[in-house]
């Protein structure tokens, strides 16, 4: 992503960052969507699949796969942020789980650049299910925000 | 209790069984190609390289989200494997693959912090994750991931889980 955001629309930018999101591999075998981006914030959501489930007896999809989609979304917000990094990479990521994400529902993320320095971005997130008021996670991150070839 | 004349393949069949059943009844670590190695009752995880876990193209690099899955996959499955060690030795339980309610149940994580130390090649990882500490209630897991050399670490986690109640 470079930035030439200027002159686009929230809908350009969404559908630049979703052709970004289905450039990175893991992300589109998860089946990501982008539902909104910009300015250090990102949303991005995904179904619930059978081959996700963590536990088999209730159907409740892997912390893992929660991991996946805030890092995802995370990264998705530094690279949206007006500072413009050229790219970046998870320096740590915290997850609390509250609760298992309902079996068969969307899982949404959403997550914040709050904020930044020359070198590392400082973010928070939280995933949710279809109810949208008791989030299944949450996750505070560092991410490092790589500028210009030195 | 150990029947030291206990015959050897008994021993290994007992041991493998129970780990498969505990691998495989988790549909995500399949989907992934998690698989383990067992020396003893030590457990390493092996992560075979794939295409569909990466997380940087240009790179390539293995996905930060597939490393954290990863690591925590290794915690839980240590701390449920060495939690039943005693019940499947001394045969009060026989961990059945086809027999989803032999297994018991897993720990649920609380909350799982992951440093990114190196990032993930395009070639197979491993993890080994350490029980800390391990109560009626709540257990701490330390778990590292690596490549190529064991002292060059990919990522270390520590995790707090809620153990099953009986």
């Amino acid at each position: 992503m470079t930035d030439e955001s200027g002159g686009l629309d929230s809908g350009d930018r969404a559908r630049i960052a979703q052709q970004f999101i289905d450039s990175i591999p893991h992300a589109r075998a998860l089946g990501m969507r982008v539902d909104d981006l910009g300015e250090g914030r990102a949303t991005i959501s995904m179904p619930w699949s059978e081959h996700l489930v963590g536990d088999p007896r209730t159907g409740i999809v892997h912390g893992g796969v929660v991991s996946a989609l805030m890092d995802t979304c995370c990264g998705a917000a530094v690279m949206s942020h007006p500072s413009s990094p050229r790219s970046t990479a998870t320096i740590d990521l915290r997850i609390d789980y509250m609760r298992g994400a309902a079996p068969g529902q969307r899982i949404t993320a959403r997550a914040e650049c709050y904020h930044m320095t020359r070198s590392v971005a400082f973010l928070r997130a939280v995933a949710l299910d279809e109810d949208g008021d008791n989030p299944v996670a949450t996750a505070a991150g560092t991410f490092t925000a790589e500028r210009q070839a030195r | 209790m150990m029947d030291r004349n206990e015959p050897l393949d008994q021993i290994k069949t007992r041991r493998d069984s129970a780990l498969r059943a505990l691998a495989t009844g988790v549909p995500y670590m399949t989907w992934l190609g998690i698989r383990f190695d067992r020396r003893g009752d030590e457990l390493t995880a092996i992560l075979p390289f794939d295409d569909k876990l990466i997380g940087n193209p240009a790179l390539p690099a293995i996905h930060g989200g597939v490393t954290a899955a990863f690591l925590e996959v290794t915690a839980i499955i240590e701390l449920s494997w060495s939690a039943m060690w005693e019940d499947l030795e001394s045969g009060r339980i026989a961990p059945d693959a086809a027999v989803p309610d032999s297994l018991p149940r897993l720990p649920k994580t609380i909350g799982f912090t992951v440093d990114y130390l190196r990032s993930g090649l395009p070639r197979d990882a491993y993890a080994r994750a350490r029980v800390v500490r391990s109560g009626r209630r709540y257990a701490s897991v330390h778990v590292e991931a690596w490549q190529d050399n064991r002292a060059r670490l990919m990522a270390q986690a520590t995790g707090h889980f809620l153990m099953p109640q009986p």
